[in-house]
């Protein structure tokens, strides 16, 4: 991320750097790749191992089922009930919160008196923790002292969180945007100040329409941060979302939606079904590795790096 | 109360550390607010009782969280001592034989007798095994009972229902006076399980899941069943009951407010329910329906029992069979039973509580206890069923859908029927 922004002369100067031993950089490498390895490939291959068999929860004995799990998985009509979920969730989250993360920072960039205070206010959220936002959020859609809820209601909609499938998903969107929008603003906003007045000046020069500049000459700058950020979004949406669902479904999903990770934990270390969770797990591994080659191949080509 | 329970637990912690030459012993509980506390004073007790060993309690979430540590520890070879496990969890943990020492055992070879008849009828079954052996020790123990708004009844002009007929007579006029007439706290302990129970209906094939784990089949398309979620809908519809989802304290919220006639909690509610209740408040029995035939019966016991894992030096294992001993004393027993609400285990402390004049004092106390106490039926001592939290949760789920209208009792109860089938046909293949 850092390298893209530095010029090429630097790049260049970088990959000369020669080291003494042909082992040393290994060595560098070492506590990274270690870290990679146990919180990565080893859990990963764990779970690949263990998808394929039937085990008593305390670990007495199991069972090699072959693809028996998958099939279970496969055949459920609940679990793609949950993936369409997840997939519409995502596609939410994700566009609201780079929308309005943009939106914000480009608002933010125009501001010249007292601006820091502004980008603090806004980075601040970014600072509560996924369950305590979850707690928040919760609390402004609860069904007895909600504020929102009362608001709502004023216009005729009875939000009731935890109990219409409908309004949960709702509050969980919106949650869920709202925690993610400071982090988007930061990197947008950084973007933005990366691009040289020079070229924003030539830019006034040639075109009055501050819209339209916007779309021609800011927006293709940005395109580098605008893919990162959407990679950063989707993984969040999938996963790192987990605990503002567990907060505002209570720890009881019942008919509330939920997402596939949430799945994966609900049966794995609540219902102690850890072959059918690893099984659901490597399914969601295969979307994500899906996911990026696509997003690396069709959509990263479009995006200019200098 | 953040402050209470962080402190109470620093003082057990403390205590701990100071007696160096003692045998540490850990206990994973799912309890929160003030019965943990109660968990932190009762370990205090203990600690404060003798020499030779220190109890440490840890609170891991709720029941739930607490198996699933449970099981993850025992699979790192991590397990605490004492691992308290709930109702729903009994099948998990009593068909993995091994990973636990039968309470039973336990206490005999510290030297210490062991007498199944020293406890109260309802609690001997839903953790002993089918030789009425006790594998897990019944510690909180609870049953489902209806909670009056003494105030509601009174401005309505009417008396507490003892079945359901009676209660459909009165709602109309609950709700005149400006109450909600009925809200509950957990559709699948209270009218499902506990509706098997109360009624005296087979629940599953197998003796419900006693006998066998293999073609063990769930019974929930039943036709009273059908019929009783028939009514809960109706009676939504017309104001008569009010459901706000699965979450325990939300539907306990309205009747702590004031707002609702009756409410189904637990009788291990009482102890917090008499600092949050805005209103004086009564108890009774769960209601059953008179029109089936056989109904009335005891309900099965509910709560948490607590499980001594394997794996353990016979040191510390002689320490949690000392603590065993001391909590079912009769002292210990009637001090948790005041401090909580949850029932008396055993006749002993039962008698102790009488003697002592409690239940004159607090009648709500003893509604618990009488109505386990109830005459039994065939179906009215609880169920064994493997992955039973997951199928609470599909419970859970198609519930939620008959009262969002995403989905008609028949289905549901199709979906859980068929769902938790195979479920019981997964579990069945990890046991065997």
């Amino acid at each position: 991320m850092r390298g893209r922004f530095k010029d090429q002369g630097q790049q260049a100067a970088a990959k000369r750097v020669q080291f003494a031993s042909p082992f040393l950089p290994y060595l560098f490498l070492a506590p990274q790749l270690a870290i990679i390895f146990v919180f990565f490939y080893w859990p990963s291959v764990q779970a690949i191992q263990s998808s394929f068999y039937l085990e008593d929860p305390f670990g007495f004995g199991s069972t090699f089922v072959g693809l028996t799990n998958y099939a279970d998985v496969l055949k459920s009509t609940e679990y793609f009930g949950i993936a369409r979920f997840t997939a519409i969730f995502t596609a939410l989250v994700t566009f609201f919160a780079l929308a309005i993360g943009l939106l914000l920072a480009v608002k933010a960039d125009g501001v010249i008196r007292g601006n820091a205070a502004y980008k603090t206010l806004l980075i601040w959220v970014y600072a509560i923790a996924p369950p305590v936002a979850g707690l928040i959020g919760m609390m402004f859609f609860n069904q007895h002292i909600g504020p929102l809820v009362e608001f709502a209601r004023w216009f005729g909609w009875d939000i009731k969180v935890g109990l219409d499938y409908f309004d949960t998903a709702f509050a969980m969107i919106v949650v869920a945007v709202w925690k993610q929008i400071p982090y988007n603003f930061i990197f947008f906003l950084s973007g933005l100040q990366g691009i040289p007045v020079s070229v924003r000046e030539a830019a006034a020069i040639d075109c009055r329409s501050e819209l339209r500049r916007f779309w021609t000459v800011i927006l293709p700058l940005l395109a580098p941060t605008a893919f990162f950020l959407l990679i950063i979004n989707v993984t969040y949406a999938l996963f790192d979302t987990f605990g503002i669902i567990d907060v505002m479904v209570k720890d009881k999903a019942a008919n509330n939606p939920i997402t596939l990770v949430y799945k994966v934990y609900m049966d794995g270390f609540r219902g102690s079904d850890l072959g059918g969770s690893s099984a659901q797990s490597v399914i969601l591994m295969v979307i994500v590795l899906v996911l990026t080659i696509f997003q690396f191949r069709f959509i990263e080509r479009r995006v200019h790096y200098n | 109360m953040f402050k209470t329970t962080s402190l109470a637990a620093i003082a057990v912690a403390f205590s701990t550390t100071t007696s160096l030459a003692a045998t540490n012993i850990t206990w994973w509980h799912g309890m929160a607010g003030r019965n943990g506390e109660v968990i932190n004073e009762v370990a205090q007790k203990f600690n404060a009782s003798q020499s030779a060993c220190a109890l440490t309690p840890v609170s891991k979430g709720t029941y739930e969280e607490a198996l699933a540590s449970g099981i993850a520890a025992f699979r790192a070879g991590e397990q605490p001592n004492i691992l308290q496990v709930f109702d729903a969890g009994a099948a998990t943990i009593i068909n993995a034989k091994g990973a636990v020492i039968p309470a039973e055992d336990l206490i005999t070879k510290a030297g210490y007798s062991f007498d199944r008849a020293a406890f109260i009828d309802g609690v001997r079954h839903f953790y002993a095994d089918s030789e009425g052996k006790f594998v897990g020790m019944p510690f909180n123990s609870s049953a489902p009972i209806m909670y009056i708004n003494d105030e509601a009844l009174k401005k309505a002009g009417v008396e507490a229902p003892k079945t359901w007929e009676e209660f459909e007579a009165i709602a109309p006029k609950l709700k005149e006076a400006g109450f909600i007439p009925l809200v509950q706290s957990q559709l699948t302990w209270q009218f499902t399980e506990n509706f098997f129970s109360r009624n005296n209906i087979q629940f599953a094939t197998n003796n419900n899941g006693y006998d066998s784990v293999v073609d063990t089949k769930l019974k929930v398309t039943d036709p009273n069943l059908e019929m009783m979620f028939e009514k809960l809908k109706a009676w939504k519809d017309e104001g008569y009951f009010a459901f706000y989802g699965a979450g325990w304290n939300d539907n306990q919220k309205v009747f702590e407010d004031g707002k609702a006639a009756l409410w189904i909690g637990s009788s291990g509610s009482f102890g917090g329910l008499q600092k949050t209740a805005t209103m004086p408040f009564s108890a009774t029995f769960l209601p059953y329906w008179s029109a089936i035939k056989g109904a009335g019966t005891n309900s099965f016991i509910g709560g948490a029992a607590l499980f001594a894992m394997s794996g353990k030096s016979d040191e510390e294992n002689k320490c949690v069979a000392d603590f065993f001993q001391f909590l079912t004393s009769p002292e210990v027993q009637y001090f948790y039973h005041r401090a909580t609400g949850y029932v008396a285990i055993t006749k002993a402390a039962y008698e102790l509580a009488q003697k002592d004049g409690y239940y004159k004092e607090k009648p709500v106390a003893e509604v618990g206890i009488k109505q386990l106490l109830l005459p039994a039926g065939e179906w009215s001592k609880g169920y064994r069923l493997g992955f039973y939290p997951q199928i609470r949760e599909i419970m859970e789920r198609e519930y939620g859908r008959i009262f969002s209208g995403e989905a008609t009792v028949k289905d549901a109860l199709e979906a859980i029927e068929k769902e938790g089938n195979e479920l019981l046909a997964r579990f069945a293949k990890t046991a065997g």
